[in-house]
């Protein structure tokens, strides 16, 4: 850490086995040193870095001041406590962490590698490897430095490694070393080589390598193709030899893992400025009673001076007045006490346990629990107003499974009869000894189809078998493991195995196959390889008959226009498959051979091996020539592959958008895919009035279609906009209107608040409408950009218009980003917006944007732990995330604020004091308190309660706040803590301070003991103020804490018994007459406590105190509740009600029954979709079929067009704003506002389908639930809102049957997935087709 | 402050992949469940009192606030008027007071004390056991430099203390050389008027009434606080070498010279003068009447004349000096304020109620049953 660096490379010279050559340029060894401190500089360096810490210093400042007799106010052990108490505590943390890290330094530089040393294989600890050293490496070793690779066990010096660690990505990769060096096999060859390397500098770029390698006065250029980089695990390979380039501090792992940016929230921010504000404040006070202080020296103090001379260097009251500000200084210096931000870090540290320690956040198939890995930032999760999404393995599992096919013209694997019975599994055992157990497939027509011998069928899977960069490991007989490059390549080369056709092994000349049950060997021509221009790639095969083949799988667009012309018709077939496929959200892949004669193959490798040669635009030409070839292919068919969500992904994107968080898809994938996951999650909806797509190439071209989609959402909520007025007074015209009533008097009002406003001056050239005029855009819009229009819309001139735009839609999707780009999208909405960002990702491509984002999530996914490592916070499932902020997050952010409302309430009551007693004492800094009160106050008397509250409260139980989403808003629009809930609190406590001071002072003044002496002596004075204010701040924490467990209890009672048996022993005779000097209180406690007239002075003082905060809390909790409060009241009255269960059962029973029937019908019309939910396409099927992916064009859907297609999540969604006044019948409870009772189900869908028959417990929010679904429905039964409640209703007879059904359902209880649910609804619509056109309702 | 200093991203074990989620990853040992614990603790489900300000429980507090505080200021506000009270001013500011002329011609050098007297008339006799004060204004002891300039090392009768004075004694620290016994600025400017109290009776006598000085200190600071240096025992030699305090007309063993109990230290008026007051203008316990027989009222109502040795300067700084007498009852002396700030706080509890009930039925339009706008 502290070794003097030389000054920075400019180029690296490496010789190998030349120890003396490589020690001229001292380059770093192999010892890596994260730790901070050893033994020695533990002191010094620590104290130093904590009194970097302003307050700490501050402090110490406070410490020295004390010190000189005539400015020392207090005593110097009231600062020095609790400085030293932080200190420690500090240094304590900070010794253990650097414990541990020298212990893991320890244990990696001690690692054994094998380094040639003078011709022979020695075994050395990793610190000793020397740059310039051979290190021989094993199967599965990891790679101790950044190596070039010289030789390998493998043939042509290659060698696979698995880069997880260090990119995350889970796939191996192939690194094959130059080929004069491949030669070198053997130790003795190796330790002749004296090869020298001039390269570049130590950098952090994992992908890029520049060097050249001077052996044998012959040049050759090396790559990153050569390199095998520290934290890289040898795969697949017995042995390989490397040279030493990059050892220990330069390797690229080390250049890449700086420190992590210290991350501030903005309640710190807040804080720090707060804490700026008050320590001016302080100056004033200190100012004022300085002022003073002359004021009264030259008035007072200097004629008194017989009595009171001053101090001997006091010559004057100017200089006295001077002392005297210092002197206030030390006194005031409480209202920022240090145990603040100790105090602070505590209750983030609680959090952060709570975090860790939540069960409903441990997945358990990963074994993984969700974990905190940054303390400080938990407050902050309950203000997230974006969330940027990767999308591959974070909304979705990244597991692809072999979904669909189509062969010949003939489609499989499609979802069997809705109504028929759940389809089986395929067993493929039976038929193939080869299967992977693991497969699954339920269309038994391919299977088949196969077993008859169909050849295109035959051909078809052969191809998968063969048309691959897969690689296979086969442990034991039939026990094969594939290694894919991709997912989505290995769940076909799977398929292809179940289906008979087992790929078993390849050497770089022959794939091994078993096909139906018989060894196959193929010649392996040629591969031409996979690149994102081609997009296809192609083997060329030779049979064992001889026949030469090629065979190509690629996207349809590109595979589609090389076809031979033979196959119009089934091309037009399959294309359209294709778009069913696409239209359900499937990966899809065109697959095409072509027949090729001997000759073709011979001229077509020699042009390919020239191309090959060619040392310019080697690429070009190859790809050139591969065009050649890849032409009248013959069409086999197409492959349909599932991109799996994770769980749970569309109801948590629901939620997180009802609590008014939007989410943002970041994502490297094409824009078909991310748009398809966008409708599959949930974040694109049938709903929205319009989705926008801007794939614009140039500068113009994107601001032009910015400008237009702008332009289109004005007009539609104008337009929207007036469709409420009109409904509205339809509204007022019909009866039973007590809840719409006031529904449509909001929306008036949101009407009128939204006047055109005035041109913006953002650009006043700008044609399209303002930028500011984007802020009360109403109605739901998508935008889809990709990476390219992107590009130009993160230019410095568009930045204003592309965030105007992309913030005004509900969901932005931004495909084909680079991370780069992530990270940039974060940071311009950080800058624009000003709003707290999430970034959340899994793979080491989102690292870029976990760091810039306010806090980063890594999913511990598949694609190793590199964005774990960079986030902030990390758990194994997206849906989680709904927890960590609407749990979490939220609750965090109110005990911050209770905790800091409270904390600087009871400093300024504390200090406060002090500034009025000023007044009377002649403005001489004398305190109010004994000086053990001052200094035990903030650390033993009044912290504990303030923590508990701190680390404890809650205001509504977890599932509430994930039931009524709504909750969250406070957190983003910064209510509970900002400047004027500061002010608030510093008024109340300058008040408290007021009331703790001159109610004492007018009731003592003249006020005597009972047996005669005064009370007004200063003891007795003290005395009775601290234990008012103790009282009273007890009080308040008793009113602020709205969770007491048994915790808060211990700690408000045991502070104040704490309070005064701690008082009684500090005015006890005993301490007393062992330090006479130190405790002047000797016996004022006892006398003083006994006195009537204190007691009742007491609590005439808190109630002063009290009352008015308790009549402000009360006017604002019964005049405007807050959500919260009304959720705590209605838990309230739930519980009461629980206790008078059964006097009205027979009533609710009936209720509960007849609008349970239409929350199944709710249920039941949203999710008809499928699974993954892309049948939204349903009803557009000539749009399908004619090959156009409507999603695609911006499919106009009016707010009132409302489709009943929609699923539950849909309507949740449109409840938010709700189009309709809900009207319903005016017995049950208000079912417009109870419309998120139903968003339980959204995390647990059973809950929807359970019902309240076996959950009585929760029979009034199920009936809420139930009712609300029935709200929900209303806007599609448009013209009648108040029909749907009767028995008679048309929905109702229906449903109870799919309920009987669902209750005949699996015995293993509620717990259905969402397919079940999916699938109750299928066998529902099979029963009541009548019933489902009659709720389509009008549109 | 406790600067969650992140380490750097680097780490070993996570190097070594150890750290990866995948269960199973190393094989065995991954097999452990790491699910966290289900405690109501750790789950955040601890059992809780959840109160909620409804009207319900709000309004009804507020009444019974009221509903306490106003019975209690009566009683207090009662009590205080039963209590009698005599003030008398004798600084001597006014020409035509009696005091004057010691007031304007005071020295601290004069050897022989200037006395006056003041007449004055009770209106109402004072029954029970009557407490006489002097009350101090525009005196400020409670000057931080004030309070601290005492050692009570000292005072508590350490013979090294008693040598060598705390530093914050200064400048009352020394004198002459000697060690000054009390040292400090407290006990330097103790009150030192001498008050006497004569009853005129129906025929013109002056009849002095007898002044009890003990028992007018705290019982912690007569028995505890402060002691003789080696016990009462000849104060004269415990007291030798040490000087008196620079104001003192007599050294501090002479204080009481006729009462051992009452002498050096713990002389009373001592304990009472070095107790010192919170605000500037005071009063402090001087003397206290006894109460002779239950049937004649301890002062009968008439006139009085009060004599002063005129000893303590206040008008220097423009002080005041008060004699006060009361009568005590179970809540002390006359307190008008406690009762008259206890009915006023009752009533505006109770004013409070009434006007938050009314808010609460013209403005609540929320009924028992759940309405979450959404």
């Amino acid at each position: 850490m502290f070794r003097n660096r030389p000054p920075p490379e400019e180029e690296r010279r490496v010789r190998a086995n030349d120890r003396e050559y490589n020690e001229k340029f001292q380059y770093a060894s192999n010892c890596i040193t994260t730790s901070k401190y050893n033994i020695i500089t533990f002191l010094p360096v620590n104290l130093f870095e904590q009194f970097q810490e302003v307050a700490n210093t501050y402090f110490l400042f406070l410490l020295i001041l004390q010190l000189i007799p005539q400015i020392s106010s207090l005593s110097w052990f009231t600062t020095i406590v609790p400085l030293a108490l932080v200190l420690s505590i500090t240094a304590i943390k900070d010794a253990t962490d650097d414990y541990f890290r020298h212990k893991s330094d320890n244990q990696v530089n001690n690692r054994q590698s094998q380094v040639l040393i003078r011709g022979s294989i020695q075994k050395e600890k990793w610190m000793n490897v020397r740059v310039g050293d051979i290190i021989k490496l094993e199967n599965n070793q990891f790679v101790a430095a950044d190596l070039l690779l010289l030789s390998s066990s493998e043939p042509h010096g290659l060698c696979y490694i698995e880069t997880a660690e260090l990119d995350g990505e889970t796939n191996m990769k192939v690194r094959q070393s130059v080929s004069v060096t491949c030669e070198l096999g053997d130790p003795n060859n190796l330790a002749a080589f004296n090869g020298e390397v001039v390269c570049e500098p130590p950098n952090n770029k994992l992908d890029r390598f520049c060097g050249t390698l001077y052996w044998k006065d012959r040049k050759y250029s090396l790559t990153n193709q050569n390199m095998l980089l520290r934290g890289c695990v040898l795969r697949n390979t017995e042995f390989c030899y490397g040279l030493v380039i990059f050892a220990g501090p330069d390797t690229k792992l080390m250049q890449n893992s700086g420190r992590t940016k210290f991350k501030r929230t903005s309640i710190d921010r807040l804080m720090n400025t707060l804490v700026l504000w008050i320590f001016c404040f302080l100056v004033c006070m200190g100012m004022i009673l300085a002022v003073g202080n002359a004021v009264w020296e030259r008035e007072v103090g200097s004629l008194f001076q017989s009595y009171l001379p001053w101090d001997p260097p006091v010559d004057s009251f100017i200089f006295s007045a001077f002392l005297s500000f210092w002197s206030y200084v030390i006194i005031l210096n409480t209202v920022v006490p240090i145990s603040l931000y100790v105090s602070v870090e505590v209750i983030r540290l609680g959090h952060s346990y709570f975090i860790n320690w939540d069960r409903q956040m441990f997945c358990s198939q990963c074994n993984t629990a969700a974990e905190a890995r940054t303390t400080t930032l938990n407050e902050e999760l309950g203000q997230v107003e974006y969330i940027f999404s990767d999308k591959t393995g974070t909304l979705t599992q990244n597991i692809m499974t072999f979904n669909k096919c189509s062969i010949n013209g003939q489609t499989y694997g499609e979802a069997t009869d809705p109504l028929g019975p759940q389809p089986k599994k395929l067993d493929f055992t039976p038929f193939n000894s080869l299967a992977d157990p693991n497969f699954c497939f339920y269309d038994d027509t391919l299977l088949e189809s196969v077993k008859v011998g169909d050849c295109c069928t035959h051909e078809f899977f052969r191809l998968l078998s063969l048309c691959h960069t897969v690689m296979s490991e086969e442990k034991s007989e039939g026990e094969l493991v594939y290694k894919a490059q991709s997912p989505d390549e290995g769940a076909l080369v799977t398929a292809a195995r179940n289906f008979g056709f087992v790929f078993r092994s390849r050497t770089p000349g022959t794939i091994s196959t078993t096909e139906m049950g018989r060894p196959v060997t193929y010649a392996l021509l040629a591969i031409l390889d996979f690149n994102n221009i081609r997009k296809r790639m192609s083997v060329i095969v030779r049979n064992p008959e001889g026949r030469i083949r090629l065979y190509c799988k690629g996207a349809d667009t590109m595979l589609l226009e090389r076809l031979h012309p033979s196959n119009q018709d089934l091309m037009n077939v399959t294309s359209d498959h294709l778009n069913e496929y696409a239209a359900d959200g499937l990966r899809t892949l065109a697959l095409a051979y072509r027949d090729l004669s001997e000759e073709q193959w011979e001229t077509w490798s020699e042009r390919q091996r020239s191309a090959e040669r060619a040392s310019d635009c080697r690429e070009e030409r190859l790809a050139a020539v591969y065009e050649e070839i890849e032409q009248d292919m013959m069409l086999l068919g197409a492959t349909a592959i599932e991109d799996k969500l994770q769980e749970g992904v569309p109801e948590t994107i629901a939620v997180l958008s009802l609590a008014n968080i939007k989410v943002w898809v970041l994502t490297g994938d094409k824009q078909e895919t991310a748009v398809n996951i966008g409708y599959s999650c949930k974040m694109l909806t049938d709903d929205m009035a319009e989705v926008f797509i801007i794939s614009g190439n140039t500068v113009q071209c994107v601001r032009q279609e910015l400008r237009a989609a702008r332009q289109r959402m004005v007009e539609l909520s104008q337009s929207r906009e007036e469709g409420k007025e009109v409904f509205a007074e339809a509204c007022f015209l019909t009866p039973d209107l007590r809840g719409g009533h006031r529904e449509v008097t909001e929306e008036e009002e949101k009407v009128e608040q939204q006047p055109p406003s005035p041109v913006s001056s953002v650009s006043p050239a700008s044609p399209a409408p303002p930028l500011n005029l984007m802020d009360n855009i109403s109605g739901e819009f998508g935008l889809v950009i990709n990476g390219h229009s992107l590009a130009h819309a993160l230019e410095a001139d568009m930045e204003a218009e592309f965030v105007s735009t992309a913030c005004a839609c509900k969901a932005v999707i931004c495909c084909r980003v680079t991370p780069l780009q992530k990270a940039q999208v974060v940071e311009l909405i950080k800058k624009h917006k000003r709003a707290v960002t999430l970034a959340v990702g899994d793979g080491a491509n989102d690292i870029s944007m976990i760091k810039s984002a306010h806090i980063g999530v890594g999913i511990s996914g598949q694609e190793g732990n590199q964005a774990v490592l960079a986030s902030d916070y990390s758990f194994s499932q997206f849906r989680f995330l709904q927890r960590l902020l609407l749990v979490h997050g939220r609750w965090s952010y109110l005990r911050m604020c209770r905790f800091l409302c409270y904390f600087f309430y009871k400093n300024f009551a504390f200090t406060m004091v002090h500034f009025w007693f000023g007044f009377f004492c002649g403005f001489s800094a004398q305190t109010v308190y004994d000086q053990y009160f001052i200094t035990l106050y903030n650390i033993v008397y009044t912290s504990l309660p303030v923590l508990a509250m701190g680390i404890f409260d809650q205001d509504v139980p977890d599932d509430r706040s994930l039931e009524y989403p709504k909750l969250y808003e406070p957190g983003q629009l910064n209510l509970l803590f900002n400047k004027k809930e500061f002010f608030i609190c510093i008024a109340q406590g300058i008040y408290t301070s007021v009331v703790l001071f001159f109610v004492p002072y007018a009731v003592l003044s003249d006020a005597t003991q009972s047996s005669g002496e005064p009370l007004a002596d200063y003891q007795t004075f003290a005395v009775t103020t601290a234990t008012a204010l103790v009282i009273v701040v007890s009080v308040q924490i008793a009113l602020d804490t709205g969770y007491w467990t048994i915790i808060n209890h211990v700690f408000i009672w045991g502070s104040l018994g704490l309070y005064f048996s701690i008082m009684l022993a500090l005015h006890s005779q005993t301490l007393f007459r062992i330090f006479p000097n130190q405790f002047h209180f000797v016996g004022t406690a006892q006398s003083t406590l006994l006195q009537p007239v204190v007691w009742l002075t007491i609590a005439l003082a808190t109630a002063i105190c009290v009352v008015p905060v308790l009549t402000f809390r009360f006017l604002k909790l019964d005049l405007r509740p807050q959500l919260s409060d009304t959720v705590r009241y209605t838990q309230l009255v739930r519980l009461k009600k629980r206790k008078l269960a059964g006097r009205s059962a027979g009533e609710r029973g009936w209720r509960g029954a007849s609008t349970m029937s239409e929350g199944r019908l709710g249920a039941r019309s949203g999710s008809r979709r499928s699974g993954y939910a892309f049948a939204h396409q349903e009803g557009f099927g000539e749009l399908i079929t004619s090959g156009k992916n409507m999603r695609l064009s911006s499919l106009v859907l009016g707010s009132f067009g409302s489709k009943h297609s929609s699923s539950w999540i849909d309507t949740l969604r449109r409840k938010k704003h709700p189009p309709t006044p809900t009207c319903t019948s005016g017995d049950c409870s208000p079912a417009p506002s109870s419309i998120c009772a139903s968003v339980p189900p959204l995390s647990n869908s059973s809950s929807m389908m359970g019902g309240s028959q076996d959950t009585p417990i929760e029979e009034e929010s199920d009936t809420a639930t139930v009712q609300s679904v029935a709200v929900s429905l209303s806007p599609e039964t448009n013209g009648a809102p108040a029909a749907p409640q009767g028995p008679g209703h048309p929905h109702s007879t229906a449903p109870s049957s799919a309920a009987e059904r669902s209750q005949a359902g699996p015995p293993a209880g509620w717990t259905l997935s969402l397919g079940a649910v999916q699938e109750a609804l299928f066998g529902w619509r099979n029963t009541a087709p009548c019933t489902n056109s009659a709720s389509s309702g009008p549109t | 402050m406790i600067t969650a200093m992140m380490a750097s991203s680097y780490n070993a074990k996570e190097e070594d992949g150890h750290h990866s989620g995948a269960a199973g990853h190393g094989g065995a040992g991954a097999d452990k469940s790491r699910k966290p614990d289900n405690t109501a603790f750790k789950q955040q489900r601890l059992p809780a009192w959840q109160p909620i300000l409804t009207a319900g429980t709000v309004l009804p507090a507020f009444f019974v606030i009221g509903l306490i505080f106003i019975p209690i200021g009566i009683g207090l506000y009662v009590t205080s008027n039963n209590i009698k009270e005599f003030e008398i001013d004798y600084t001597g500011v006014d020409s035509k007071s009696e005091c004057y002329a010691c007031a304007r011609n005071f020295s601290w050098n004069s050897t022989t004390p200037c006395t006056c007297s003041m007449n004055f008339t009770l209106e109402q006799p004072f029954e029970s056991n009557v407490f006489m004060y002097y009350g101090l204004s525009n005196f400020y002891q409670n000057h931080r430099r004030y309070v601290k300039s005492r050692d009570d090392s000292q005072l508590n009768g350490d013979p090294t203390a008693l040598k060598d004075p705390s530093k914050e004694c200064e400048p009352y620290r020394t004198s002459e050389g000697l060690p000054i016994a009390p040292c400090g600025a407290i006990a330097n400017s103790l009150f030192n008027d001498t008050l006497e109290l004569h009853y005129v009776d129906s025929n013109g006598t002056k009849v002095e009434i007898p002044l009890v000085k003990k028992g007018i200190a705290w019982w912690t600071d007569k028995h505890v606080k402060f002691r003789n240096p080696n016990g009462n025992t000849n104060l004269t030699v415990a007291f030798q070498g040490t000087s008196k305090p620079v104001n003192w007309g007599k050294p501090v063993y002479e204080l009481d010279p006729l009462d051992p109990e009452n002498n050096g230290f713990i002389n009373e008026d001592f304990i009472v003068w070095m107790r010192t007051a919170a605000l500037p203008t005071f009063r402090k316990l001087y003397r206290i009447i006894q109460k002779k027989s239950s049937t004649t009222p301890t002062l009968p109502s008439g006139r009085y004349i009060l004599s002063i040795t005129y000893n303590y300067p206040v008008l220097s700084f423009d002080g005041r000096k008060r004699m006060i007498l009361s009568t005590i009852s179970w809540m002390g002396g006359k307190n008008p304020f406690l009762g008259i700030a206890y009915i006023t706080v009752g009533s505006i509890c109770f004013f409070l109620g009434v006007v938050l009930l009314i808010i609460h039925h013209k403005y609540d339009n929320r009924n028992t049953s759940a309405d979450i706008p959404n």
